[in-house]
């Protein structure tokens, strides 16, 4: 048989094994055993405030969903049936919207909104749908266009409206899409950190922004824990009967490859289109206009000031703020290259391992996923409260911050890598084995190549995780070291229309990083899958 | 001794979560026959918490040292930093200043920090927070060079707040409501003069308050009121502030500079300083010889602030030196026109504006730092809860 040596399997897999060990596994169990122990629990799950804010975060995160679902219900509809101009335009969009940092988002609505509207629910349910409709478009739109259109019709030539053609046939079929992009969207809403950080006022905090706030704030780490604790309990419960509203409503379709896409036809369905199109190119584009638009705004009408003297935050002559945006820019350009390296030496390794050792390798990959469904604020808190005794003390070290964002970013990573890898035809493998070539030098002259090009993709979107990344930046950096995130909140929490223009300039160009991280990442990914189908 | 025990179970904790990540580690890895990674850290479980601070003394020269401070310490430009440059002239040491934000914010970064810094030193923590710099472990005790050897007198009311030498006491002052003379000469109306005034409809939506959980002034505010109402009564009070509109920001220089309507903002009384009002004279542009704001002066609140060395800084000589010259002379004569508070150090002449304008309370009002200690935590969260809710 051509196997790889055990050996070299092994010393594949240490990589990503030890530094899921030492990075995670010992954070998160360290964070349990601290919840556990002591009065912490009693005295938490005692405090009527707690239940406040569980409530808080259950209800805007339903809320949230619901509206998000029946607004995104209308694009995925349009998007998965109708060929327009614009069409692949308008899936762009919301793709970018879906991939902006949360702080980002936070900063659109807050500059979108009224003052009265700003740190008010509404806005933050608002922020919640503008950023997750995207979702709806790409899970349900998905599953309705391979939908066979013959029962649509049928139920035409029978006599039923447009409209009761979807309530009645077609959106009974996606129900399973329906949920399956619900409990998503819940699960972003339910753990909305970010958004909340700019968005709301002390009466609208979610469970995770409670834990931030007793950790960092009132140095109640055991209260901490316990709510972080409790918030992952609380989504186990959402995801495990999710997963069996699913199964229950799930049936067989006849499902297409993909329904042919057509023009509208009628007056009705063309101006259907149109505004369709239209509103839903708004929600995506409004909120991002008003942010550039308010760092060119001042009280005196329109200037390039805070655009041209970024950095200059005095408040009174040698009295600056303590928040220097030039600095920020630098501190998280240096760490998102390192979080890059990372994330991508890690992910890559254990990529190789993943399809290099078979069954053990599905172990891994499962490892690596561990991080995306702890919350990003339980990860920064798991590595705060356990690098702080020799010797690891590591909370003074340069590459601690890099290295939250690289367990956040390992996991995309290795989706893209596995995937390609995985589907290296064996027969190459072999074909270089009947040639005479050792096993591991058939490895290295067949596999390893495939590596490269979806690394490139997985660096780009590690550096696009890292650049914006709050959760656990928010634990880690230290005074001096603020990433971009942590200057914008901070800008954006103060009241002088300088400091608040110079968080919308860098909230700008925050935005425009990721949108074009984002787009390099999808041509790079759109001409393989074209590589793929040649 | 019940926070040693505390941490030591926290530690042990630790090790049970190694343990659990190294057998994980194990299992993991079966494919990979050997790997003694982290069994070997078991024997670092000696280190001790609190240790007393002896480190040889260390030559110094060519050193650079972090003074860690709150945002309303000058960074540059000003005459405290040239005294800060005075110093590096004379002992080769040089200051970096380190902004962590309010004094509440800081101190939650330092006790996250404690034991491995952000800086040496660190400026400002207060007499109502204290305690908790001192429980976390924030400080390495030390007792200054001057005090010891009696070259710097400092009022036993200060240095019997730190018994132990926790800290220094550097500055003191008065948290006080101030308020926009011309804001209220123009509307015809009297400004408020105790602290029920505030909660008086006339005054609706007038006054600007810190957040006590991230702003020392707002703690000291708090404590204020506590102090007049009592541990039963407050909640009653700032219900009836939180009805009368007060506003709620971060931090004082927020509050000061952002909203206060003598610098521009809306609001015309903020939650500041009995020595606000000379800073106003001073940086008056056109120059001016009255001050545009006043103190209400029932509304005052002691505050005594305190210099430490950091425990875990890795150059403890320097830090000390540090401390000896911030309650030195020099540098204590330049506090009053920069940080508008009072030197400790008894040697120094005040300046004409400061005696002039600066407004010290006949009667200050102060809480016994046990008290303040047991409950700083519950009143914050109590506050938040009814004023933020």
């Amino acid at each position: 048989m051509n196997r790889l040596p055990r050996w070299l399997v092994a010393a594949l897999a240490i990589v990503p094994v030890v530094a899921l060990a030492v990075f995670y596994v010992w954070p998160f169990t360290t964070l349990v055993v601290e919840a556990l122990s002591g009065t912490a629990i009693a005295d938490t799950l005692g405090r009527p405030q707690t239940w406040e804010v569980v409530w808080f975060t259950l209800w805007q995160a339903v809320v949230s969903t619901a509206v998000t679902i029946t607004v995104g219900l209308v694009p995925a509809y349009l998007v998965a049936r109708f060929a327009f101009r614009g069409r692949s335009l308008l899936v762009g969009l919301l793709t970018a919207t879906f991939v902006l940092p949360t702080v980002v988002m936070g900063a659109a609505f807050l500059a979108l909104l009224p003052d009265s509207l700003d740190r008010t629910v509404w806005a933050v349910i608002g922020a919640h749908v503008a950023f997750n409709v995207a979702v709806v478009v790409r899970v349900v739109g998905s599953l309705w266009e391979h939908l066979p259109t013959d029962m649509e019709y049928a139920a035409a030539t029978l006599g039923a409206s447009r409209w009761h053609v979807v309530t009645r046939v077609s959106l009974p079929l996606v129900r399973p899409a329906i949920t399956a992009a619900a409990t998503i969207v819940f699960l972003f809403s339910f753990t909305s950190f970010g958004v909340i950080r700019i968005l709301g006022a002390p009466g609208t905090r979610t469970i995770e922004v409670e834990v931030w706030r007793r950790a960092t704030q009132l140095g109640d780490i055991g209260g901490a824990t316990v709510l972080a604790l409790l918030q992952l309990t609380l989504l186990a419960v959402v995801l495990t009967w999710s997963t069996i509203a699913q199964r229950t409503h799930s049936r067989a379709l006849a499902l297409r490859p993909v329904a042919p896409l057509r023009r509208a036809r009628t007056r009705a369905e063309r101006s259907f289109v149109s505004i369709a199109a239209w509103m839903t190119a708004l929600i995506a584009l409004v909120p991002l206009t008003a942010l550039v638009v308010r760092s060119f705004s001042t009280p005196d009408g329109w200037s390039t000031n805070a655009w041209t003297n970024l950095g200059r935050t005095d408040v009174r002559p040698g009295l600056r703020v303590g928040i220097d945006p030039v600095d920020a820019i630098v501190n998280s350009l240096i760490n998102a290259a390192w979080a890059t390296l990372f994330a991508v030496v890690i992910g890559g390794v254990a990529s190789l391992a993943i399809t290099a050792a078979k069954r053990h390798g599905r172990l891994i990959d499962g490892g690596l996923m561990l991080p995306l469904g702890t919350s990003a604020v339980t990860i920064g808190l798991g590595m705060l409260i356990t690098f702080d005794v020799a010797p690891v003390d590591w909370r003074a070290s340069w590459w601690l911050v890099p290295v939250g964002h690289a367990l956040v970013a390992v996991p995309f990573v290795v989706r893209v890598c596995v995937g390609v890898l995985r589907s290296v035809d064996p027969a190459m493998t072999d074909a270089a084995a009947t040639l005479g070539a050792p096993p591991v030098r058939a490895w290295r002259a067949t596999v390893v190549p495939y590596l490269w090009r979806p690394l490139g993709v997985g660096a780009a979107l590690a550096a696009a995780i890292s650049l914006g990344e709050f959760g656990a930046t928010s634990f880690l950096s230290r005074s001096g070291g603020e990433t971009l995130p942590i200057a914008i909140e901070q800008l954006l929490g103060r009241t002088g229309t300088t400091l608040q223009a110079q968080g919308y300039v860098l909230a700008t160009m925050l935005a425009a990083v990721t949108v074009v991280l984002v787009v390099v990442i999808e041509q790079a990914q759109s001409s393989r899958d074209r590589a793929v189908g040649t | 001794m019940s926070e040693r025990t505390s941490r030591r179970g926290v530690r042990s904790s630790r090790w049970v979560a190694l343990g659990a990540a190294a057998a994980l580690l194990v299992a993991a890895s079966a494919c990979s026959s050997d790997d003694d990674e982290d069994h070997g850290s078991e024997s670092n479980d000696s280190v001790a918490v609190g240790q007393p601070p002896i480190a040889p003394p260390e030559t110094t020269g060519g050193e650079t040292i972090t003074l860690v401070t709150y945002d309303s310490f000058p960074e540059a430009d000003t005459s405290l930093n040239d005294a800060l440059a005075a110093f590096a002239d004379q002992t080769g040491i040089d200051v970096e200043i380190l902004v962590a934000g309010d004094a509440g914010t800081m101190l939650s970064k330092a006790s996250l920090t404690a034991g491995n810094p952000e800086g040496d030193v660190m400026w400002g923590v207060d007499n109502t927070l204290l305690s908790r710099a001192v429980t976390d472990g924030v400080f390495d005790p030390y007792v200054a060079a001057g005090i010891l050897d009696g070259s710097v007198t400092i009022d036993d009311a200060f240095t019997s707040l730190v018994p132990n030498g926790e800290a220094a006491p550097v500055d003191y002052g008065d948290v006080c409501v101030n308020y926009d003379i011309g804001w209220f000469a123009e509307r015809g109306l009297e400004p408020p003069t105790t602290l029920a005034d505030l909660a008086d409809p006339a005054y609706a939506g007038m006054l600007v308050v810190e957040n006590p959980a991230t702003s020392s002034p707002g703690l000291a505010f708090l404590l204020a009121t506590i102090h007049e109402y009592g541990l039963e009564g407050w909640q009653a009070y700032w219900s009836a502030l939180g009805a009368n509109g007060v506003e709620v920001v971060e931090s004082w220089t927020q509050a000061y500079y952002e909203r206060f309507t003598w610098a521009g903002g809306p609001t015309p009384m903020v939650v500041s300083y009995g020595s606000s009002p000379p800073a106003e004279v001073i940086f008056a542009d056109p120059p001016r010889n009255d001050s545009p704001t006043g103190v209400i002066e029932d509304t005052c609140f002691r505050q005594v602030e305190f210099a430490g060395v950091l425990r875990g800084t890795d150059s403890p000589d320097a830090a000390r030196q540090l401390v000896d010259f911030l309650i030195g002379e020099e540098f204590q004569s330049e506090l009053p026109l920069n940080l508008f508070v009072y030197p400790t150090n008894q040697a120094v002449d005040l300046p004409q504006e400061f005696v002039d304008f600066a407004v010290v309370p006949e009667v200050s009002r102060s809480l016994d730092p046990a008290v303040i200690d047991a409950n700083r935590s519950i009143w914050i969260d109590e506050w938040t809860e009814l004023v933020l809710g």
